[in-house]
């Protein structure tokens, strides 16, 4: 997010794209509903009549898959209405001409034939959104979980950025991410491309201040994604994976696929609390010790860090997680060495000053969003005031392109996967929670 | 054209429920028949009017021969034919079925205002209003007045609330005009739920249009360009006659875009009420419009300020509106000529109870409680002794038989322990126990709390429960003393006036009746003997014949005796009834 | 900013402020029951009511704003006698039975009770019945205690926007219902019982598990969605039982079912507790250092086979930034590879 939780209460107009809120994130849509009933208008654009809709000045039946169509139509409303931010334009972004001149074919006529949105709804959503003095775009898997998801995002990015949108207080896009830590695992560099803070793994400068500061030397190539190494397991250039806290037999497309690939490999080790689907097919498997089991940090959506502590202790000969990490690495020869656990947090700061703020101290009852570069920086509630880490935002002129896979004779239907309140992720916490188990028993079409 | 027969028949609720639709068809029947019809030749015209007040004489026919006026009482159907033969055609009232002297005086004892055109005038027609100068005040207020000084002169005429707390109205305007707001209101409360009260019933069922106009006037006077008016799904006439009023000031163009030409928008919408008493408090009249469920809110903020939706908003009583044209009219000084120092103009209530012409009077503030009871009323009925009378409802209190020459005015009530209240008066003789009548309206007050707060809602049920036992006979030591702190501690912690009011029955009966309620805790008798539990039912050895009467009609089989040999009656077995009693014709069972 | 003075202490508040909050910025306590500061205030159980200088009676200090000059008592004899008056009759008309009930020591009615000394009650009489129901797993409901503070109805329509629940009934049998007097067929957050001051709403899975004054309480954030609601769990005896949130946090105190009642994983039985090595094709019990064994051979095995680059390792978004970074670290320094990645990126 660009923007922080206690932020959204003052928007005046929300944008929810591809976000059933209530459900995925309750205590988001909590203030979006505060908002609204402070007389913020909310605008949905969504194929399901999603429950905020209750509370929304307009709701866009988009069909799956028209993003870009539906948000390219809105800004070339934007455009012709001249509802444009032109300052902003001009001292904080570039490509904006050979953008502009892309929007020229989404007339609202074309997008609801595209998108089935009435163009009249399409006009009165630009118009809501390009007149707002603070409004916010909100989106979750329902615009990056497509074959065009990064189209999706740069035509979400392009919208703000043309009516100034960005860099002000509870005004902004804001992604809103999944699981509680999703955020951190992506900060703390567990992505093949980029080390902690985002810092590219092929760029040789990087490379060595990792090298001295790890104290070893790295490889500069980067390395394969998640749907990736099942590819390369199948295909079987990949031959042993270690999985840490993940079910990805359940949450990744195609569960036969991913069966064969994981199958096929020399070894799997899977470490978890529960013996999921995917712990079933590991040569071992290790027990961690859950949330309520440790010390450390989380870092929610709005970037924010705040601190996990130990209340009770693990089952049995069950560990924490970096307990059984460092013990592998000393055994695996490379020992990394750790009085207590904020010290790992100290490193972090050390290799990625965004967070060099932040001590455990600091954090203590409340948290603190990165960037917090020094011990007595505030934090940063919202992003890009005064300005872009990369000097101007760039337009990427995007087009409406079909999905890959759409409807025919032998599958006849678009079928959407939404999120139930009640359960989270693959369920290897909830399904064993009887009480949510009872409530909501099985999902559902 | 001018009619030289006219006949008005009452169709207010009691004129209907008294039979005055099926007189209405009679003489509707009689007149189609050919030989009636030749033999008047005149012209004829029939009209429903409204109450005029003395619905114990329903069904109540005027007729109007040539200008002279004869008002018979009591008619039913088939006394229709009869009237038509002898008075229209032959010129002769029947005078056995024309009112008496009673009727007149009911009547000639009252100053009426609001009620002016009820009983006279036909509330489905709103020519009829206009004819006797209806909608005259508005055109007046549009065309010549600013609101301002329209304020002005409803200030001066002294004119409050008359829906029981008596706030002046010109001041309660004059709030909400000086409020800058794109949106203001003007509400009627016609959520009239006092048991025995039916003043603004009657007022619209009998004159719809004056508190039409009345809220169009204070519309235009505070800025408002909508009006409510809430009324009880209860009283499906008065909506009925509401609605096609409005319709009739719509087409009429009093109602809707620009008004009488000038710019001024504005319109009525009927809400109904769904039966709760407490709804008639302003801010939960307000959360019952709003759609939630009728509570009251904490006052400030007071509705002029922040009211319906939070906009501005005045909530006027249904008989406070309808003064309004009246004042207007006739002006400010006329209608401060009524009344006392501080309490102006006149008051309608509802006299009800064991009075012998019960029904709607109004009379001038300050008058004196007895000449309502006797010169209005004509006095107890059955010749029983005057003991009391309830005002203002249940939130009101008794004035004793000892005070009955008080003025009636809010303050002079107020002095004694009661209230004017929006107008219910219910009289009570030797025959009506006070811990009786109180458990009453105890009852009605702790099933009609909202439950919001706790003094109300757990503390009414807790006086009500002691006065149960009061009147059950199982009354303790100090159980007056405990009445009397509950019911302070009500009074000064409850919300809203429902419950600051609960109590006040109960206050003022201990206050003069204090003895009543000693005689049932410590004698363990009710003095007027209607307490079923403290009663027993003796028959006296030295009248009972042994004829079995009362034997026969026993009900629970609780009275045993030979024949010819003095009866006896098992207290145990007796359910009270006192069948008994009315069996014996010796005079012999005492009932005690 | 209107000045003002309460029991004699001046006091200044921001325009709108009622005279309870700015008893509250004075360190001056005032009780309440029915009072929630993200609520609408209610003026509903009459407890905060206070004397105010030209008002000739008591007002509640939670809906009343100040005012300049305005001189505020809000402790006298008579005004105390009220409150004990309003406690006696809540009192009247609840089952007292806090010997058994889950909120004794935590319970907003019985310190009342406690600090004004209702023992005797003056007011006994008819009290409300009712059977439980409900056959929800999340919430019990016991209306015989309920005081109608009404918290739970305004919570669930100011807050959560549901409007589950709402007052039904009048006078003495008012109450809290859903819809119909049918059972509560809502969201289960939970945000009710959280703001519930008595036992009327409790959760049925912490029944009997331990009161308030038996637990120890530790601060961390939920292990679900990306909200990062803080969460406080109640421990007694090495487990949770019971999970509240406070309310100077960034969600408030608010929580969503799964926050509030999803923590009984925690202790499920079908929880990994030691390691495990599958031989052919079942898994058998191991002890750390067997399996430490058997995963340093194999992966170094691989790595000298096929290159640092046939291995890859999968992080987790519900592990801790700690966790994650350690196990990068581990993949790209131990391992020797960027083949890292966790199930979700942008």
């Amino acid at each position: 997010m660009t923007n922080s939780i206690p932020e959204i209460s003052a928007n005046d107009v929300i944008f929810v794209i591809g976000s059933n809120t209530t459900e995925t994130h309750p205590i988001i849509a909590l203030q979006m509903k505060r908002a609204a009933g402070k007389g913020a208008e909310i605008i949905i654009a969504d194929p399901r009549k999603i429950d905020l809709v209750r509370f929304s000045s307009l709701w866009m039946q988009h069909k799956p898959g028209t993003d870009v169509a539906l948000l390219n139509a809105i800004m070339h409303v934007i455009l012709k209405e001249k509802m444009l931010d032109g300052k902003f334009i001009d001292e904080w972004t570039e490509g904006f001409d050979a953008f502009s001149k892309t929007l020229k074919d989404y007339t609202p006529a074309k997008a609801e034939k595209i998108t089935g949105v009435p163009a009249k709804e399409i006009v009165q959503a630009a118009r809501m959104y390009g007149k707002a003095a603070r409004p916010a775009i909100y989106y979750t898997m329902g615009i990056t979980q497509h074959s065009h998801g990064t189209q999706n995002v740069f035509a979400v990015a392009n919208l703000a950025l043309m009516t100034g949108n960005l860099g002000k207080e509870s005004t902004g896009v804001n992604p809103l991410r999944g699981q509680n830590n999703v955020q951190g695992s992506t900060d703390m560099g567990c992505i093949p491309n980029q080390y902690p803070g985002y810092q590219k793994v092929d760029l040789d400068a990087i490379k060595e201040k990792f090298e001295s500061a790890w104290g070893v030397k790295l490889s500069g190539k980067p390395g394969i994604t998640a749907t990736e190494m099942i590819i390369a397991a199948s295909e079987g250039s990949l031959n042993a994976m270690y999985i840490m806290g993940e079910n990805p037999l359940i949450s990744d497309p195609d569960i036969n696929h991913t069966k064969k690939a994981l199958k096929k490999l020399e070894f799997l080790v899977v470490q978890d609390i529960f013996m999921t689907e995917t712990a079933e097919l590991a040569d071992v498997v290790l027990p961690a010790a859950c949330f309520a089991e440790k010390e450390g940090t989380f870092t929610n959506t709005e970037r924010r860090l705040q601190r996990v502590r130990k209340a009770v202790t693990p089952p049995d000969n069950a560990r924490e997680d970096s307990w059984i990490v460092l013990e592998l690495s000393r055994r695996m020869g490379y020992e990394m060495q750790y009085n207590f656990i904020e010290e790992v947090l100290q490193e972090i700061g050390k290799v990625w000053p965004a967070v060099a703020g932040i001590t455990y101290g600091r954090i203590e009852t409340f948290g603190l969003q990165w960037p917090c570069p020094t011990l007595n920086h505030p934090g940063t509630p919202y992003l890009f005031k005064g300005g872009f880490p990369r000097g101007k935002a760039a337009f990427t002129p995007v087009h409406y392109s079909r999905s890959k896979e759409l409807p025919d004779r032998e599958f006849p239907f678009v079928l959407s996967t939404g999120r139930q309140l009640f359960h989270y992720h693959s369920g290897s916490m909830t399904r064993r929670v009887t009480e949510l188990n009872m409530i909501a028993p099985e999902a559902y079409v | 054209m001018k009619h030289d027969l006219i006949i008005k028949i009452c169709m207010g609720t009691g004129g209907i429920a008294s039979g005055g639709l099926d007189v209405m068809h009679a003489f509707r029947n009689q007149l189609g028949k050919k030989s009636i019809k030749a033999d008047i030749k005149k012209h004829c015209s029939m009209h429903k009017v409204g109450c005029r007040g003395l619905c114990a004489k329903d069904v109540l026919v005027d007729i109007i021969l040539n200008n002279v006026k004869t008002t018979y009482q009591f008619i039913k159907p088939y006394m229709v034919e009869r009237i038509i033969e002898e008075h229209f055609i032959n010129g002769n009232p029947v005078l056995e079925w024309v009112v008496s002297e009673d009727y007149h005086q009911f009547h000639d004892n009252q100053i009426k205002v609001v009620l002016s055109d009820c009983g006279i005038i036909d509330p489905e027609e709103i020519e009829a209003y206009i004819n006797a100068g209806g909608y005259d005040a508005l055109r007046q207020v549009m065309l010549t007045m600013s609101p301002g000084e329209t304020i002005e002169t409803i200030k001066k005429s002294g004119l409050r609330g008359r829906g029981g707390a008596g706030f002046p109205t010109g001041l309660k305007w004059e709030f909400c005009s000086k409020e800058t707001s794109a949106q203001k209101y003007i509400i009627c409360n016609a959520d009239e739920g006092d048991p025995g009260a039916f003043m603004d019933r009657s007022v619209i069922e009998g004159n719809p249009h004056a508190v039409i106009e009345g809220m169009i006037i204070g519309a235009y006077s505070i800025g408002a360009d909508n009006g409510y008016v809430y009324i009880r799904a209860e009283y499906p006439l008065a909506v009925e006659r509401l609605r096609k009023a409005l319709q009739q000031a719509r087409k009429h163009k009093f109602l809707g875009k620009k008004i009488l030409g000038k710019e001024f928008n504005f319109d009525i919408k009927v809400k109904l009420g769904a039966g709760a008493f407490v709804c008639g408090e302003e801010t939960a009249l307000i959360a019952s419009i709003e759609g939630y469920r009728g509570m009251p809110k904490a006052k400030p903020p007071f509705p002029v300020y922040k009211g319906l939706w939070s906009k501005p908003t005045v909530i006027n009583n249904v008989e406070t509106l309808a003064n309004i044209p009246y004042i207007l009219r006739n002006g400010a000084e006329w209608y401060a000529s009524f009344g006392t120092e501080k309490s102006k103009g006149t008051k309608v209530f509802a006299l009800t109870g064991k009075i012998r012409n019960s029904g709607l009077i109004e009379v001038p503030m300050g008058i004196p409680l007895r000449e309502i009871i006797y010169d209005i009323g004509g006095g107890i009925e059955n010749d029983m002794a005057f003991k009391a009378v309830q005002t203002g409802g249940p939130s009101g209190g008794c004035i004793p038989a000892k005070l009955l020459d008080i003025k009636v005015d809010y303050e002079s009530l107020a002095s004694v322990g009661s209230i004017v209240g929006s107008g219910g008066m219910v009289v009570l003789d030797e025959n009506d126990c006070m811990v009786n009548i109180t458990k009453f309206f105890l009852q009605f007050t702790q099933s009609e709390s909202c439950g919001k707060c706790t003094p109300c809602r757990i503390g009414t049920k807790r006086l009500l429960e002691i006065l149960e036992r009061i009147s059950s006979g199982n009354g303790r030591d100090g159980d007056i003393k405990l009445l009397e702190d509950l019911s302070h501690d009500i009074k000064a912690t409850s919300l809203c006036g429902l419950g600051q009011t609960a109590p006040n029955p109960i206050l003022s009966t201990i206050k003069y009746f204090r003895d009543e309620y000693e005689a049932h805790i410590k004698e363990k008798k009710c003095p007027a003997g209607v307490c079923k539990d403290l009663l027993s039912y003796i028959i006296l050895d030295q009248f009972c014949k042994g004829c079995g009467a009362c034997k026969r009609v026993c009900p629970a089989g609780a009275i045993s005796g030979e024949r010819k040999a003095v009866h006896k009656i098992d207290t145990q077995t007796c359910v009270k009834c006192g069948a008994c009693i009315e069996s014996c014709k010796f005079k012999a069972i005492r009932k005690g | 900013m209107p000045n003002l003075r309460i029991d004699g202490i001046s006091v200044s508040a921001p325009e709108g402020t009622t005279i309870l909050d700015a008893a509250k910025s004075a360190d001056i306590p005032i009780p309440t029951l029915c009072h929630h500061p993200k609520l609408t205030p209610y003026g509903g159980c009459r407890l905060c009511i206070v004397d105010v200088k030209g008002i000739n009676r008591p007002v509640t200090s939670c809906t009343t704003p100040v005012t300049e000059g305005m001189e505020v008592s809000t402790t006298n004899p008579e005004i105390e006698k009220l409150r004990s008056t309003i406690l006696e009759l809540l009192l009247s008309d609840h089952p007292n039975d806090c010997m058994i009930c889950e909120k004794a020591g935590d319970c907003t009615l019985q310190e009342l009770a406690y600090f004004y000394g209702i023992r005797e009650n003056r007011f006994e009489g008819e009290r409300r019945q009712y059977t439980e129901k409900d056959d929800n797993p999340f919430i019990r409901r016991n209306m015989e205690k309920c005081i109608l503070c009404s918290k739970c109805v305004r919570i669930c329509d100011e807050i959560q926007g549901v409007g589950a629940i709402d007052l039904t009934y009048r006078g003495f049998n008012a109450k809290v219902s859903p819809p119909f007097g049918k059972d509560l067929n809502c969201e289960f957050c939970g945000q009710c019982v959280a703001v519930c001051p008595t036992g009327a709403l409790t959760g049925k899975m912490w029944v009997t598990k331990g009161r308030q004054k038996d637990i120890r309480e530790v601060d961390t954030v939920c292990p679900y969605c990306g909200c990062g609601c803080s969460l406080t769990l109640h421990i007694r005896r090495n487990r949770v039982i019971r999970v509240s949130s406070k309310e100077n946090t960034i969600n408030e105190g608010w929580l969503c079912s799964k926050g509030r009642f999803g923590f009984s994983f925690i202790n499920s039985p079908e929880r990994l507790k030691t390691p495990l090595i599958k031989e052919k094709g079942k898994f058998r019990e191991a002890s750390w250092d067997e399996a430490f064994d058997l995963i340093v051979s194999k992966l170094k095995k691989i790595r000298k086979k096929h290159g640092p680059d046939s291995i890859g390792g999968l992080a987790s978004a519900r592990c801790t930034n700690e966790e994650n970074y350690l196990f990068q670290k581990f993949i790209r320094a131990a391992v020797g590879t960027n083949n890292v990645d966790h199930c979700a990126r942008l």
